[in-house]
């Protein structure tokens, strides 16, 4: 056995493109309390040796379960309830060469001994959440260990020696020091990475991967899908890689999997889907991704005259920094300088775009603007209707009011913003109440009249927010941004909980209110496609500061910043032929 | 990529239809609660237990048939008596007796002995008896189930040292039980609601200060005090102001973990996204509080009260079996089970112990009660 844990093992007589695993027919339900419902329907596809087959589809489309059916671990009540899942062990690194031996993981007992020898061994698969997925009380190095003894009986010499020859493999810089770490020192994408080598502790014969970069960062992302491609092409592993992003399909795939309402859709290699996609279903979804990424062409032509226009707010020299607190002790804390001397001018009727990753202090400067937070020092200069100027950053809260009403926002996450207690009439006529603008039956006009702007019909009113889906609840929650009539709207990542058929959408919906209401946007996300698809102009934020602004095509072409430039180079393309993340440029900043 | 070159600019989005509303589209908090705490099946339970509780305490006059504090000289430590339903002595009939019973003296021992006797007792529902005010407004005499004849006897539960009838006693307790639980954490209530939520809205300074109150109060010796401060209330005074001051007592403690709880709530509920939309809409603080802060507290509070109920029902408990708490003539079940102190009412009258039976069956029902509460108080949560 000891051969097994200190090299890799010599391929059998398997090649590429074999057969390891087949999935026929799985059907997994959920009993509900009135009826089943199917999650998954009638899945079938193969996974091949040497190749990454991406399973793709909005949420709810089944994916995950499908994955998790696979390895028998579906959270109850949810139950397989037909089909077969083989493992084709003859394909498999420890199978036995030539006779054949198919062995159905559908059949087994969730709990029982065979279906947790092949858990983690032939079988094995990372998640979505880096930062719930490793236990935060034990070090990477005997969480890794920890892997790979449930499996092998190695001693512990070997094992230390392949648990800094797994964190080698995953690229972790410093293996020996990153071993002794806990978890809470590393970074998502560390993370992850600590995470693959788990999963790679036992050599599996197939990867399955549940979204592992969705809650990363675009040039996390292009390091983890790089790293995941490189470990299958040397270790010849049959990958499953749950997406719902078009752009990594392109990537990384080999073979593709569309899924819909837990259907298989389509299916195919991955030059079939993206140059001749036979469903509408996976048209609309390559569509929505590519007609992304580009100026909108209801926006026209990009402005060239912005520079002229007249400014209606002006931040100068913004600052905010957390955490500046002398401890109890006198011990001081480090501070975070969220937004670091930030600058900027939004033009009447412009859409302002800010892109950066997590933690480049965007969402904190698009609250700053609001007055959320209060900015330590620096200016919001708003020029009013009739021309004069207030700095918003100064004002009392008292005389804030009337300001609220000409600047609103809209939030990221359709769930948290709109208050599950009151209907959606009671929501969005709250600005109007609380202003005064209208009352009674004029009020319950206004509302009608706002919900048919945004598009929804009128006996929607009545009910609450846990009767619509995500992109309906944003629609009100834009609704209750412009009750009021305001001037600037702040959107901050208003799309990105969305599925990108309905990102789309939603993104239409505010260009004509744009062209309707004349708003002002200042566009908060870390998507620069959809960043691309509906601003004039942005501004790249890094580490609380702004480094470049400009026309939206101008940077998104002609990048100066180098750090625009990595993190424009990370972005997952949509061309499969033209893979880009391999090219991708890097960022380090000098050191501070 | 052939799609990119064909792709047509985007037609403008059809409005988006929605489903007809159904039940749960249009279904308020208060709706989908009951609903998610009507699964609960041990809650529910839990719940007619208590109710029943409750209306027994608050009918008592009705549902004892005798006053509780009638003593009979005749019928000392008197065994627990079935009462039949059928009566077979001419023909079959529906109508419940009790058999009579005859009282003898050991000569030796000089206890009472009693025994079974072929005569009948009959007893009739809504029958006549003594004289009462319901709910000391409605002057009635009618009882749920009394002898025909008045002069006549019965006891379901035995009864007392006193011959006192134990189940009219353990009726009129459970009415001062059970209310002073609830007396109890209404203070407990107030104190909590405005500490906590205090502590919670404003934070900073308020919050350190409010929070070490409750860690003081915490770490107070609660026994001892108790104790100091009820044998502290003058024994002159009237017994309804005992009962208040006692109630105050012991619920001195329980605001701290309302407190706790209300503080931690608002603590989140501050950054929600839904609570700052509120405050960007313009709305003033008392709005944002009142109107969209507290009624996602509101199921949470209900639940966190039931659970402090049984707490205080223990407290009270407790503190009158030590003959500290509420003293006779008042009746309560800490006062009934102080009679079961000694080794003689073991050995001679087993049956003094029901009223210990009473609090174990509340305390657990409130406290499954509590339970399917807490569960289903947040309906959103995912």
């Amino acid at each position: 056995m000891s051969d097994n844990v200190t090299t890799v093992p010599q391929r059998a007589a398997a090649e590429t493109g074999d057969i390891v695993l087949e999935i026929r027919n799985l059907n997994t339900v959920f009993p509900l309390r009135k009826r089943m419902l199917e999650a998954v329907k009638n899945v079938s596809f193969t996974l091949h040796r040497g190749r990454t087959t991406c399973v793709v589809g909005e949420s709810g489309s089944g994916k995950s379960v499908t994955a998790r059916s696979i390895l028998k671990i579906v959270d109850p009540p949810g139950r397989i309830v037909g089909g077969e899942v083989i493992l084709h062990r003859h394909n498999t690194d420890r199978g036995a060469a030539g006779a054949e031996d198919l062995i159905d993981l559908a059949k087994m007992d969730p709990r029982g001994k065979p279906i947790r020898a092949i858990r983690g061994r032939d079988i094995a698969m990372i998640f979505q959440e880096p930062m719930s997925s490793l236990s935060p009380v034990h070090t990477i190095g005997d969480q890794v260990a920890e892997s790979i003894r449930l499996h092998e009986k190695a001693s512990k010499k070997d094992v230390a020696r392949r648990v800094i020859e797994l964190l080698t493999m995953v690229e972790i810089p410093r293996p020996e020091e990153a071993a002794k770490k806990y978890p809470f020192e590393y970074s998502g994408g560390m993370r992850q990475r600590v995470m693959i080598a788990m999963a790679l502790a036992c050599n599996p014969s197939v990867l399955i991967a549940d979204e592992p970069t969705t809650a990363l960062d675009v040039t996390t992302q292009a390091e983890i899908l790089d790293l995941i491609a490189n470990l299958q092409r040397n270790h010849g592993m049959a990958v499953m890689f749950i997406t719902h992003d078009m752009g990594v399909v392109a990537e990384i795939a080999h073979d593709v999997v569309v899924m819909y309402h837990g259907e298989v859709v389509e299916k195919g290699t991955v030059e079939e889907i993206f140059n001749n996609p036979r469903e509408a279903y996976t048209k609309r979804l390559l569509d929505s991704v590519t007609r992304l990424g580009r100026r909108a062409p209801q926006k026209g032509e990009q402005p060239r005259d912005l520079d002229r226009r007249a400014e209606i707010l002006r931040v100068e020299n913004l600052n905010l920094t957390f955490g500046e607190d002398s401890g109890l002790f006198g011990g001081k804390t480090k501070a975070v300088k969220a937004v670091n001397d930030v600058s900027l001018v939004l033009h009447e009727g412009e859409a302002l775009g800010i892109v950066g990753e997590s933690g480049s202090g965007k969402t904190t400067l698009g609250r700053c603007i609001a007055r959320i937070y209060d900015p330590q020092s620096g200016r919001v200069i708003y020029r009013t209707k009739d021309g004069g100027q207030v700095d918003l950053a100064s004002l009392p809260a008292a005389d804030l009011k009337q300001y609220r009403r000409e600047i609103r926002m809209v939030f990221q996450d359709p769930f948290a913003s709109l208050n599950p207690r009151m209907t959606v009439s009671q929501i969005i006529a709250e600005p109007l109440i609380v202003n005064g603008v209208a009352s009674g039956s004029e009020l319950q006009d206004r509302v009608a009249d706002l919900l048919a702007r945004v598009g929804l019909p009128a006996e929607a009113m009545e009910r609450y927010p846990h009767a619509f889906s995500g992109g309906q609840r944003q629609r009100v929650g834009i609704a209750r941004a412009i009750a009021v009539n305001p001037r600037i709207v702040i959107a901050d990542e208003a799309t990105s909980a969305l599925d990108v058929s309905v990102r789309t959408q939603v993104l239409d919906l505010l260009i004509e209110l744009q062209k309707e209401l004349g708003l002002s946007f200042l566009f908060i996300s870390h998507d620069i496609a959809v960043i691309r698809y509906f601003c004039d102009r942005v501004g790249v934020m890094y580490r609380g500061k702004l480094v470049e602004t400009g026309d939206a095509d101008e940077v998104c072409d002609n990048p100066t910043h180098p750090y625009t430039r990595a993190l424009l180079s990370a972005v997952p393309g949509d061309d499969p032929s033209r893979r880009r993340i391999a090219q991708r440029t890097r960022y380090a900043p000098a050191a501070e | 990529m052939t799609s990119i070159d064909t792709a047509p600019p985007p037609a403008p989005q059809p409005a988006p239809t929605i489903a007809a509303s159904t039940r749960f589209d249009v279904a308020s908090q208060w709706q989908l609660t009951w609903w998610s705490f009507r699964r609960h099946k041990l809650a529910m339970f839990g719940l007619a237990i208590v109710l029943l509780l409750y209306l027994i305490g608050f009918f008592a006059e009705f549902v004892a048939p005798f006053s509780p504090t009638d003593t009979n000289r005749r019928a000392v430590y008197h065994p627990p008596q079935m009462v039949r339903l059928i009566d077979m002595s001419d023909g079959f009939s529906i109508r419940p007796w009790v058999p009579r019973v005859k009282v003898s003296r050991d000569p030796i021992s000089l206890a009472q002995k009693y025994e079974r006797t072929d005569e009948k007792i009959y007893l009739r529902f809504f029958g006549k008896g003594e004289p009462y005010r319901l709910l000391g407004l409605i002057p009635w005499d009618r009882h749920l189930l009394v002898p025909v004849n008045p002069r006549d006897r019965y006891y379901v539960f035995g009864s007392d040292r006193l011959g006192r009838d134990l189940f009219s006693r353990t009726v009129y307790a459970t009415r001062v039980s059970m209310t002073i639980g609830l007396v109890g954490v209404m203070i407990s209530l107030v104190l909590g609601l405005i500490l906590g939520g205090l502590s919670g809205y404003y934070g900073g300074k308020v919050d350190a200060f409010i929070q070490r109150l409750v860690e003081f109060t915490l770490s107070l010796p609660t026994i001892p005090i108790w104790l100091a401060l009820a044998a502290a209330v003058p024994k002159d005074w009237p017994m309804l102001l005992q009962y208040f001051v006692i109630t105050s007592i012991v619920s001195l403690v329980g605001w701290t973990e309302l407190a706790r709880v209300v503080r931690g709530r608002f603590l989140s509920l501050r950054n929600e996204d839904y609570v700052v939309a509120a405050r960007l809409d313009g709305a003033s603080e008392k709005r944002v509080i009142f109107r969209h802060m507290m009624p996602a507290l509101t199921s949470h509070i209900i639940a966190s009260v039931t659970l402090a109920v049984p707490l205080m029902i223990l407290a009270e408990t407790s503190l009158s079996f030590l003959g500290l708490g509420l003293q006779p003539p008042a009746i309560s079940w800490g006062v009934l089970l102080k009679e079961a102190q000694n080794v003689r009412s073991i050995a001679a009258a087993p049956w003094l112990f029901i009223p210990g039976g009473f609090v174990i069956l509340a305390v657990l029902c409130l406290n499954f009660l509590g339970d399917g509460l807490r569960d289903a108080a947040d309906p959103y949560s995912r």
